[in-house]
């Protein structure tokens, strides 16, 4: 299974993905970030949370690119899910791939060795965004947005962050429940 | 200035070295860079910071529709933010402007690095620095749009009514190539995210400019858009000072 999907992953990367530096990508972001923490006043809880909505709005939308590029069918388990989003999710969209740890049934852990948002970065000195501050929050929005479109609703967090002087860059994923196929109105 | 010079001489933020710089161990520090770094990593307390990483990163690839979703949040993030057309370029110019600044920084140090301007070898060449309008904005033109948007801009003309007035044009702009304008945007160009990057390098390297993005669609190429760029005088007269004649 997972070696096919990195079969998969490696050929989508190669032919179907149109590229670009990452460098933009980063400089951007890192605007972005400090553009909303000079508008909300530095006050970090907010960023986080304006972040992941940010995120979680690219993540409704994200996802049916992820469907047309991959043809991938629906995740049997949560664990597959947790390697689908790792190994395809991940590298098509931002060319790494995160470990996945401590999963199981109802949650898993992505490890990011390597991230493209938080390259030349640095947190603001004042004391404070080391302790508040998530830099790559819109990430935890994205996950949550693409994966409540696949009926599966959770929560996600950063629990470190080597930006803060952690020793990795750990994101978790819990499973609240899963969603039921709701019709849309007046489709019976 | 030789590079051992530059090495010892900076007082207060010296952009080869990083930000303490003028403590009495920098003029011990041999001119290998390596042990500069090493030093620096010594005292540096508990977190490793930016500077003891390389500069030259492996170059890394991503998916332009991240990008382009990143970007479309951007947009509509200042749309909320601002009344009217005008506002949100001005605003999405801001965000650009600040990138601008430090991207500048960025190429030099790595272009001067690269040919050797700046290195533990004993070449004493001067650091480069752009001091004429056309080798800044050829600069712009070429190096930054290849670092920024992987290939150069498509033209770059001289105004023939103004003296001090420039245009970059691309006939694609990376970031706005999956942006649909709706129709009571229809003067929005979102270009000026990238115009305000010119316009932060082009203030850091001391030629002072207005620069905004216009819309020039042609048949076959929907999305071309002109940036024009707007010298201060003060730039102009400089110029004619130091080179005419």
């Amino acid at each position: 299974m997972s070696k096919s999907l990195k079969t998969l992953s490696d050929d989508l990367w190669k032919n179907r993905v149109e590229k670009v530096n990452s460098e933009l990508f980063t400089l951007t972001y890192g605007s972005l970030v400090a553009q909303l923490c000079r508008d909300l006043n530095y006050n970090y809880a907010e960023v986080n949370a304006h972040l992941e909505k940010m995120g979680y709005n690219i993540g409704l939308r994200l996802v049916e690119e992820f469907f047309a590029q991959t043809n991938l069918g629906r995740c049997q388990t949560f664990r597959e899910t947790a390697e689908v989003v790792a190994k395809v999710g991940f590298r098509m969209f931002l060319n790494v791939v995160p470990q996945v740890v401590g999963v199981d049934e109802k949650q898993f852990s992505l490890v990011l060795d390597e991230n493209p948002l938080a390259e030349f970065v640095e947190l603001p000195d004042d004391g404070k965004a080391f302790k508040e501050l998530w830099y790559s929050n819109v990430l935890v929005g994205v996950l949550k947005g693409a994966l409540e479109m696949v009926q599966l609703e959770v929560n996600a967090f950063f629990v470190s962050d080597v930006l803060r002087g952690d020793d990795t860059t750990e994101l978790k994923v819990k499973l609240v429940q899963v969603l039921k196929d709701e019709i849309p109105v007046g489709e019976d | 200035m030789s590079s051992s010079r530059l090495l010892v001489s900076g007082v207060g933020y010296d952009p080869a070295v990083g930000p303490q710089s003028t403590g009495p161990q920098v003029q011990q520090l041999a001119t290998s860079t390596s042990s500069l770094k090493r030093q620096f990593s010594a005292s540096g307390g508990a977190h490793s910071s930016i500077f003891d990483k390389n500069l030259h990163r492996a170059k890394h690839d991503i998916s332009l529709s991240s990008l382009c979703y990143l970007f479309g949040e951007i947009v509509s993030w200042c749309d909320s933010k601002s009344r009217g057309v005008q506002q949100l370029e001005s605003r999405l110019n801001n965000l650009g402007y600040s990138i601008g600044i430090k991207y500048l920084e960025l190429t030099s140090l790595r272009e001067n690095f690269a040919s050797g301007n700046i290195s533990s070898s004993s070449k004493s060449h001067a650091t480069k620095r752009e001091v004429r309008i056309l080798e800044i904005l050829q600069f712009i033109n070429s190096s930054v749009w290849k670092g920024l948007f992987g290939k150069m801009a498509d033209k770059l003309e001289k105004s023939q009514d103004l003296a001090n007035q420039y245009m970059i044009t691309d006939n694609l702009p990376l970031i706005s190539k999956y942006i649909s304008v709706p129709k009571e945007f229809q003067h929005l160009n979102c270009a000026a995210f990238v115009a305000g990057i010119v316009e932060g390098i082009l203030d850091s390297a001391y030629f002072q400019a207005n620069v905004s993005a216009h819309s020039f669609p042609e048949p076959g190429l929907p999305l071309k858009t002109v940036f024009v760029i707007n010298f201060d005088d003060k730039v102009i007269k400089r110029e004619s000072m130091r080179f005419e004649r």
